[in-house]
């Protein structure tokens, strides 16, 4: 018997996790509403393989499944895969990589808790790398498409690879991040490129109602005390600021601050894939750093790198750079550098 | 209304101090037998001053303070000595202590209990009166109060802080003890205050405790001290986070309190300060709490020695469930094994725990680096790192992350989401790293006392040396001397002597540099135990050989 | 004395780099790790002279008995050389800690046991009964055969409450189920 004799009653690494899944489900929501069921399948897809490839794992490392495989961290690293890639896709793609984001990313670093690199963004980044085609097929919101994808169609499509009746161009379109990306490339302002309707009010169409439901979301876990607010707050305060100094500089060129923050994975990126426990800083000064640089490397990738958005490649650097900084972040403990020493 | 600071962190885990705080304190009945150790306090145990079959008197000293940091144990009952041998004591090594058992004859016959008028005496008579009434700190840490409430410092003491937090869940002793007693613990803090002489007395107690803070309140009136309520969270009642939370000062690290003019006593400990120097009573009884899965949870003021079993009984006895026993509270107790353990002035609470009350852990899970656990420590500590470094034995790195600060206050485990034991590794790695800078020190004092002797052998091997150089210089100067007969000048003949000397001097220093060489040569195989005496004695002898040599030649 | 070994591990990043340093800081580094018992079971004085020998490559590392196969890992590491494990083969842990303990009814006060002493830890004059100061004696065993009267015996050092290790948590994180 070893002290302490009593524990907190309702926190386990299962019930955290099953509030970061909880979390997600408004955002999954609206996502289903805008853009159809595709997205279902895509998560459902995610979630069998997570659990099979978590399963062959932990007893190929003789853990005992019956405490590790329901944890829900392999269910979470799914979810996180599915809401990045594009939900139009073969099945093998999404099974890639979520199986790749599980073997290797999380259990051959070592399993919970001791992998390095976020496993959710070890899969899209080699999903990107190795299909990139097939990365960039979203869907277009249904509102914007002759041809709305219904479940059925949807599942055929997973499986089949074929749609009956329409082109796969009937039903996807660029994003609003690459649909600017290219239009600027074109010489036209940034304000003209807005106009066009896959933009919404402030980022695109649909997809800005999603990111505020991250955004409600990570509020939820904050509020919850599962995440603090240092790196998302840090994160999306760098990707404002960057991105205001640009606006600032050339505001046909650049996209509002505003337009940055509702686009992309900003907002899942903030609130649920930097803030992963494990490969983010546990410091509050090493997370502020952590966040910052998330902020600065997603801006620059987005607007001035090949991929269409920076999320994943700029978690993945500062992952790398996250030993290093809670080593340098440690805080002062009691009874350090009082002024009576 | 003063300003309270704020500490780092903390948990509030359920207080369950309605089971045992509702009854008065109970006077506990005198049992048979009395098992009182002679280790209840940190420091050197006591030694004993009594013999088997010795008949004592309640509140004779049956073990006496051994040097300066230690305090004498005193017989809780009148009656006869029956053991002095090692027995069960509540200890979370469930190891066996020295111990002095008496059979209590039940005629409670006292010693002659004198008070002592403290304002006019010595201090440091008053200091003497604590030590060997065994007055140690009763908050859990049984540290010596005579050498606690000694100003020490030049600058004297700015504060002196009364502790009446008691924020671990379920121990409510100083919470009935402020209720009942209060006029007395501030006359013991009079005491205290007059010792020390500080220039203000904070008490404080968790708001959990409305009662206890009034009573005291209405006993402070008129002597100027001030009793302060500070919000419930644990670890408020921690020497230094309830020294931050009134004073705002940060101890440093691994400094006492008294380096910033603070000093921290437990309200419980001032009560047997009271007794000791105005009734002349010695520290024979304690008020503990039994809760937890009993019949009846309540205080009861208990003789140091009772067994736990007994202690368990007055509380009605263990309800149906019970799995185990907790010494001490749910954060920081221990488990007992035995429950023939006697009581000691340490143990303030004893828990009778059921899986309903106290759900076993789950199985830890790996550290997921949730943070949690930095946000709950109260000395800004990163668990979590400690954890890591402890876990894998990493001790250098261990201490370099402040292991060492951490108070084990198991805050960190209580809010880990993977369950894991955290604290249980700190105290393996603290007490790892201690055993080895032991070992370290004794290598290194071994190591020292022989060259010492090596030395010394040396010495008289070169003073040997001398004696015979200057013999030998002797005879030859007299045999000059009888040769020459006055022919050559004396002078010649004493550097002749002395030539004479010097290559007596270098045959020896050639005879010993062979058997070095030889020495240098010696097989290295394994020596069998029995017989290896000789060779290592060959091997020493020439090796100081060899040591002479090279010092001659510097 | 695994203590030595692991806090010598820190140094030996540094030591490997520049190992074959000739002459005193290789000696300081190869005593620091011995266990300082001073037995003479390696066939040497003690330590020291060992540490020399060892320094000197005319001693295998892995002779210090009490110091057993940590040590002699430690020795080798330092030195680049391979590890043999102590006693050629049979290998060996370290020894718990013992202390001599004299009865001193039998004592004859002979002082033998002073001069095999060889940390002067046994105290006493001529003629008069000696006693072992317990905390400095290193457990080497020297005055055992020294004492003419066999009243010296090795205790091994038990566990106390003063003593008292934690020991490693015993649930481990793959083993629980
Ligand atoms: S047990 Fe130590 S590390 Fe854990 S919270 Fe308490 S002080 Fe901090
Ligand atoms: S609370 Fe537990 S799981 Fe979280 S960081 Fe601390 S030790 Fe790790
Ligand atoms: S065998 Fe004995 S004398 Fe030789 S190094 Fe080891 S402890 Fe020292
Ligand atoms: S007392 Fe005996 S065993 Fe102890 S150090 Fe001295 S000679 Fe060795």
């Amino acid at each position: 018997m070893s002290a302490p004799h009593v524990l907190t009653p309702d926190r386990s690494v299962s019930t955290i996790m099953l509030m970061v899944l909880g979390a997600l489900v408004p955002a999954i929501c609206a996502y289903y509403y805008f853009f159809g069921p595709a997205i279902l399948i895509s998560l459902a897809l995610a979630s069998v393989t997570a659990i099979a490839a978590e399963a062959a794992m932990l007893r190929l490392r003789k853990y005992p499944l019956k405490f590790f495989l329901f944890d829900g961290s392999a269910l979470l690293t799914a979810w996180l895969l599915a809401l990045s890639i594009p939900p139009m896709a073969p099945w093998w793609l999404i099974v890639a990589g979520t199986a790749f984001a599980i073997i290797v990313a999380k259990h051959l670093y070592g399993g919970l808790g001791n992998n390095l690199f976020n496993p959710a963004m070890v899969g899209f980044a080699v999903l990107m790398i190795s299909f990139p085609a097939f990365m960039t097929q979203w869907p277009a919101p249904l509102m914007l498409s002759q041809h709305p994808v219904g479940f059925t169609e949807a599942l055929q499509y997973y499986f089949s690879g074929t749609l009956s009746g329409v082109k796969l161009d009937a039903v996807t379109m660029a994003t609003p991040l690459d649909t600017l990306k290219t239009q600027l490339q074109l010489q036209h302002a940034v304000s003209d490129v807005q106009q066009m309707p896959i933009f919404g009010a402030f980022g695109g169409k649909g997809s800005e109602i999603i990111a505020a439901m991250y955004l409600l979301g990570g509020l939820f876990l904050w509020q919850k005390r599962i995440i603090t607010w240092h790196i998302p707050v840090s994160f999306l305060a760098t990707l404002i600021l960057i991105a205001a100094v640009f606006y600032g500089i050339d505001g046909s060129r650049y996209a509002s601050p505003l337009f940055h923050l509702f686009t992309g994975g900003a907002m899942l990126g903030a609130f649920f894939i930097a803030t992963d426990y494990v490969t983010s800083p546990t410091t509050p000064r090493g997370k502020l750093i952590f966040g910052a640089g998330v902020g600065l490397l997603e801006y620059l990738i987005r607007v001035f790198g090949g991929y269409p958005d920076g999320i994943a490649f700029s978690v993945l650097i500062m992952n790398a750079a996250v030993p290093l900084i809670d080593a340098y972040t440690q805080p002062r403990v009691f009874g350090h550098n009082t002024k009576a020493e | 209304m003063r300003t309270l600071y704020k500490f780092h962190g903390g948990v509030h885990p359920p207080e369950h101090k309605e089971e045992s705080n509702r009854l008065p304190i109970a006077p506990a009945p005198l049992p048979k037998r009395l098992t009182v150790p002679l280790r209840q306090h940190i420091g050197n145990p006591a030694i004993p001053v009594v013999k088997v079959g010795d008949q004592v008197l309640k509140g004779q000293m049956i073990g006496a303070a051994d040097g300066f940091i230690s305090a004498a144990v005193h017989a809780p009952a009148s009656g006869t000595v029956s053991a002095i041998e090692p027995h069960a004591v509540p200890h979370p090594s469930g190891l066996p202590d020295l111990c002095i058992t008496i059979e209590a004859d039940g005629e409670e016959r006292w010693i002659e209990r004198a008070p002592l008028d403290y304002r006019n005496a010595d201090p440091d008579a008053v200091r003497l009166r604590l030590r060997d009434a065994g007055v140690v700190g009763l908050g859990g840490a049984v540290f010596p109060s005579h050498v606690k409430l000694n100003p020490g410092a030049p600058a004297g003491i700015k504060t002196l802080v009364l502790n009446g937090a008691e924020c671990e869940p379920w121990i409510t002793s100083d919470d009935r003890l402020m209720r009942e007693r209060a006029a007395e613990v501030v006359e013991g803090i009079k005491i205290m205050a007059h010792l020390m002489r500080p220039e203000e007395v904070l008490i404080g107690i968790e708001d959990n405790k409305p009662e206890a803070a009034a009573a005291m309140q209405a006993a402070c009136r008129g002597t100027g001290y001030e009793v302060v309520v500070v919000p419930t969270l644990y670890p408020s009642g921690g020497e230094k986070q309830l020294i931050k939370l009134l004073t705002g000062k940060e101890v440093p690290a691994g400094r006492r309190p008294v380096n910033i003019g603070v000093t921290c006593s437990n309200t419980g400990t001032a009560y047997t300060v009271h007794r000791a120097v105005n009734h002349g009573e010695p520290v024979i009884s304690r008020i503990v709490t039994v809760t937890g899965n009993v019949l009846e949870p309540r205080n009861f003021e208990t003789l140091i020695g009772t067994p736990i079993a007994e202690i368990v009984q007055l509380a009605g006895g263990a309800r149906p469930g019970t799995t185990h026993y907790i010494m001490g509270g749910p954060m920081m107790g221990f488990g007992l094994d035995n429950l023939n353990a006697p009581l000691t002035k340490a143990v303030n609470c004893v828990i009778s725990a059921s899986p309903a009350l106290f759900p076993p852990a789950p199985p830890p899970m790996p550290c997921i680096r949730c943070g949690r656990c930095a946000q709950a420590c109260p000395c800004e500590l990163q668990p979590q790192e400690l954890f890591w470094f402890s876990h894998s034995r990493n001790f250098d790195k261990a201490r370099a992350y402040n292991l060492f600060d951490c108070i084990e206050c198991g805050a960190c485990s209580y809010v880990c989401p993977s369950h894991i034991p955290l604290v249980s590794y700190y105290r393996f790695a603290k007490s790892e790293i201690a055993t080895r800078d032991m070992e370290k020190k004794l290598a290194e004092q071994a190591r020292e006392r022989f060259e010492l002797k090596q030395q010394r052998l040396e010495r008289e091997k070169q003073e040997k040396a001398a004696r015979f150089a200057e013999k030998a210089a002797a005879a030859a100067a007299a045999k000059a001397a009888a040769a020459a007969s006055g022919v050559e000048d004396p002078e010649a003949a004493a550097k002749k002597a002395a030539i004479q000397a010097a290559v007596e001097r270098a045959k020896a220093k050639k005879a010993e540099a062979a058997a070095k060489a030889e020495g240098a040569e010696t097989p290295a195989e394994k020596i069998p135990q029995g017989d290896s005496d000789p060779l290592r004695a060959k091997a020493r002898a020439e090796s100081y050989a060899a040591s002479t040599e090279n010092n001659t030649d510097s | 004395m695994v203590f030595l070994g692991i806090v010598l591990g820190a140094v030996l990043g540094y030591a490997s780099i520049r190992f074959k340093v000739e002459g005193n800081p290789l000696v300081e580094k190869v005593e620091a790790t011995l266990p300082q018992t001073q037995c003479g079971q390696c066939g040497y004085a003690g330590c020291r002279p060992y540490a020399e020998a060892v320094a000197a490559g005319k001693a295998e590392p892995n002779q210090c008995v009490p110091g057993g196969d940590n040590v002699a890992k430690s020795l080798a590491d330092l030195l680049g050389v391979e590890f043999k494990p102590v006693g050629g083969g049979e290998g060996s842990g370290p020894k718990p800690r013992q202390v001599a303990f004299i009865d001193e009814s039998t004592c004859v006060g002979c002082t033998a046991c002073i001069k095999a002493c060889p940390v002067d830890c046994i105290i006493g004059a001529s003629k008069l009964m000696h006693t072992v100061i317990a905390n400095q004696c290193t457990g080497c065993e020297l005055c055992v055969p020294a004492c003419p009267v066999d009243c010296i015996a090795m205790l091994p050092v038990k566990e106390n409450i003063a003593n008292w290790k934690w020991h490693y948590p015993v649930i481990e994180i793959k083993k629980a189920a």
